[in-house]
């Protein structure tokens, strides 16, 4: 007899639902049986044994699903090993996966040995699906069983059910916040190791931006130079265009959508920003590279300068389109959310809209627009698809928008991606590059922050 | 007497829906007349047509005709915004702006232009705060926050950027609904003394209220003006039978 996973699970769900009706029924008769009120509603009863019968059963099917066949695996190695006292590990090791597609009929073999230890195997794992079955269905129904048996109407299930509920809540935040250490612990252990290979002030002073060390170790090259300013700078230049495009336009947009627009223009303007945001990056990709890029180039032309075919203004242009509507619904929803009472003061004192616009709303409204610009901003720095199409890879120390840079993320997608050995330093160079982005975006957090902390003009 | 407001056949509607009817009466010069009325009657919307703050409102229409000082309010060569600057308000809510209690006084005389320079726009603020019985209390504090005063304090620090721009009539909603009794009074004993020198109209919910401070009183229910006349008349002998139902509290 086989019990396959998706039916165990049905079977659980299907018997702690049954203990929820049971329940919630069972309690309401003991009630009345005892002429008493319950102390919780009857449905709370039914969540209690719901969560008793499914969670721990649950999580011993878990635990068996992504242990058991590892545990079976162990006991063959070992069974293999003992079998073959002579043979070394990985030649073990790959008597195992022979053994183990044997036993899917993955592959066919004629070694006696072999298909012996491959039905053992299959048995052992039909074994462990009935055993995991049956534990997993008849710990839900005794424990639903005990918990249904044992609810009084004056006990408070309420209480139990509310508090796993906060312990869920307390979970999901808590695995946010892990993850976020784990990835930034393993940012910083695998940009240590850079550092190991390369002097960290070479790297975060240097003005000349170069991995091209030799790709397969038999290759003579240059010894690469990893300074990260060109590419920090690079940066930086294509997010100021990008801010100097999207902050005015996003800005007033919002003030236009928010204060003049009639109901009819707004709810067809706003949802087209919201497309606008909807948009894949690399779509705005080939409209810089495609459209944007030989558009500066011929203003340049006809100006009489010379633009690269790959220029920083086209990404950080398309750039500042892509970010125009975050800026803009964002400010829009901040700008709504400052009470009409301030408005309506303004105005009562002879203020024109312009002048309760800007010395009114927008002050009271900074925290707001700053967290909305702080948004635009982190997305603009952290974007590569349009950098990698438009502004192209070489790493120039500038800040003529005209010329072709590099950005850091561009950078870490190249010295990440095709064959590269992982302990390379031109590999681990990307997470001395990704270390830097995460400070400066850092930093430009805490400064935003407190800038809006003191323009800040609070209303209730 | 002479009148400052005269409205005429007032009528105001909301899209298809009509706040008020036919509202026709003369408020006199620096007097305080209050406006009183169940919840609904239209009121609050007969106070704002007389600045004109339901212009801000969409699909609000506004038919009749209102005369300050003999200048129809209404008319093309009007501008709302000088307008408001000569018909002052005062809101239900306190609604300080969030910036220091100097910056909330000098603001109308700064969008309006009333002080060339920062000592005369400086007395300007003294003198507001003074006729609003504010300047013992907040003297040492003028670049404070006025969203961190009491409810009381910021009704009256509305009050006194209202009389900052030298208004000629002060119009107040329900000013004192949030206060307690004692801020209530001193904002009370503040309009007695203002309306020497100008013209108040008051909307509240407390009878009280209004037969203690106001001269004239006008009775509102469901958008018609029922009854207008002496607040003594009218809380002792009122002509008509809804106005004293309302007064002894029979509904409302």
């Amino acid at each position: 007899m086989t019990l396959p996973l998706s039916f165990v699970f049905f079977v659980l769900l299907g018997l702690s639902v049954y203990f929820y009706y049971h329940a919630k029924s069972g309690i309401v008769r003991k009630a009345a049986l005892l002429s008493d009120r319950t102390k919780a509603l009857p449905s709370h009863y039914g969540q209690q044994s719901f969560l008793w019968a499914f969670i721990p059963s649950f999580l011993i099917l878990l635990v068996l699903t992504i242990g058991g066949p590892n545990y079976i695996d162990q006991i063959f190695y070992n069974k293999i090993q003992e079998l073959n006292p002579t043979f070394n590990e990985s030649f073990v090791s790959l008597i195992l996966a022979k053994v183990i597609n044997v036993s899917n009929g993955k592959i066919s073999t004629g070694e006696e040995n072999i298909i012996m230890l491959a039905k053992d195997y299959k048995i052992a794992f039909e074994q462990l699906h009935f055993y995991r079955g049956l534990v997993v269905i008849l710990c839900a129904a005794l424990l639903g069983m005990i918990i249904s048996y044992r609810q009084k109407p004056g006990s408070n299930a309420r209480e139990q059910v509310e508090k796993f509920i906060v312990n869920i809540f307390f979970a999901s935040a808590v695995i946010a916040i892990f993850t976020t250490v784990a990835i930034i612990l393993s940012l910083f252990f695998e940009a240590l190791r850079f550092f190991n290979l390369y002097n960290f002030f070479d790297f975060i002073f240097g003005l000349h931006w170069a991995p091209n060390v030799a790709i397969r170790t038999d290759q003579v090259a240059a010894e690469g130079s990893f300074g990260m300013i060109p590419v920090l700078l690079g940066t930086l230049l294509i997010s100021f265009i990008a801010m100097c495009v999207a902050i005015p336009i996003g800005l007033f947009s919002a003030i236009y959508l928010a204060e003049f627009a009639t109901p009819k223009i707004r709810d067809f303007v706003k949802p087209t920003l919201e497309i606008l945001a909807g948009i894949p990056t690399v779509v705005y990709g080939y409209f810089a590279a495609l459209t944007a890029a030989p558009f500066f180039r011929e203003i340049g032309f006809s100006l009489g300068l010379d633009v690269s075919s790959e220029s920083a203004i086209a990404a950080g242009a398309v750039m500042g389109i892509m970010i125009i509507p975050f800026i803009s619904s964002l400010s829009d929803d901040v700008i709504r959310a400052v009470p009409q009472s301030l408005r309506d003061g303004s105005m009562g004192l002879g203020a024109t809209k312009a002048e309760t616009i800007y010395l009114v709303i927008l002050p009271a409204a900074i925290p707001g627009l700053v967290g909305a610009v702080l948004l635009a901003v982190s997305r603009a720095i952290g974007e590569t698809m349009i950098v990698v199409m438009a502004a192209g890879l070489s790493a120039n120390l500038t800040v003529n928008p005209l010329e072709s840079v590099t950005t850091v993320t561009v950078q870490i997608v190249s010295l990440l991606t095709g064959d590269t050995e992982f302990d390379d330093i031109k590999t681990l160079s990307a997470f001395g590059l990704g270390l830097a982005l995460f400070f400066f975006t850092l930093l430009l957090n805490i400064f935003a922050l407190s800038i809006s902390r003191r323009l800040a003009e609070r209303y209730d | 007497m002479t009148s400052k407001f005269r409205t005429k056949k007032v009528e105001v509607s909301y899209g298809d829906k009509k706040a008020i009817r036919d509202i026709s009466l003369d408020i006199e010069k620096n007097i305080i007349t209050a406006l009183i009325g169940p919840s609904g009657c239209g009121k609050s919307t007969f106070l704002r047509c007389l600045n004109r703050m339901n212009d801000v409102i969409e699909n609000c229409s506004i038919k009749g005709s209102i005369h300050l000082d003999e200048q129809d309010i209404y008319g093309p060569d009007i501008d709302p915004v000088e307008l408001r600057a000569r018909v002052g308000m005062v809101f239900q809510k306190a609604n300080p702006f969030p910036k220091s209690i100097f910056d909330n006084i000098a603001y109308g005389p700064r969008i309006h232009g009333l002080a060339s320079n920062d000592s005369e726009l400086k007395d300007i603020v003294h003198n507001s705060l003074e006729k609003a019985g504010l300047m013992d209390e907040v003297k040492d504090r003028l670049n404070d926050q006025a969203t961190g005063l009491s409810g009381g304090q910021q009704q009256r620090i509305c009050i006194a950027r209202a009389i900052a721009v030298s208004p000629e009539v002060i119009l107040m909603d329900e000013p004192c609904s949030a206060l307690d009794p004692i801020a209530t009074a001193k904002i009370e004993e503040l309009m007695s003394e203002l309306c020497e020198s100008y013209t108040i109209i008051i909307v509240t919910h407390s009878m009280q209220q209004a037969a203690r401070v106001s001269k004239k009183t006008a009775f509102f229910h469901l958008g018609d003006l029922i009854e207008y006349n002496d607040t003594d008349k009218i809380f002792t002998q009122p002509e008509n039978q809804k106005t004293q139902d309302y007064i002894t509290g029979r509904f409302g």
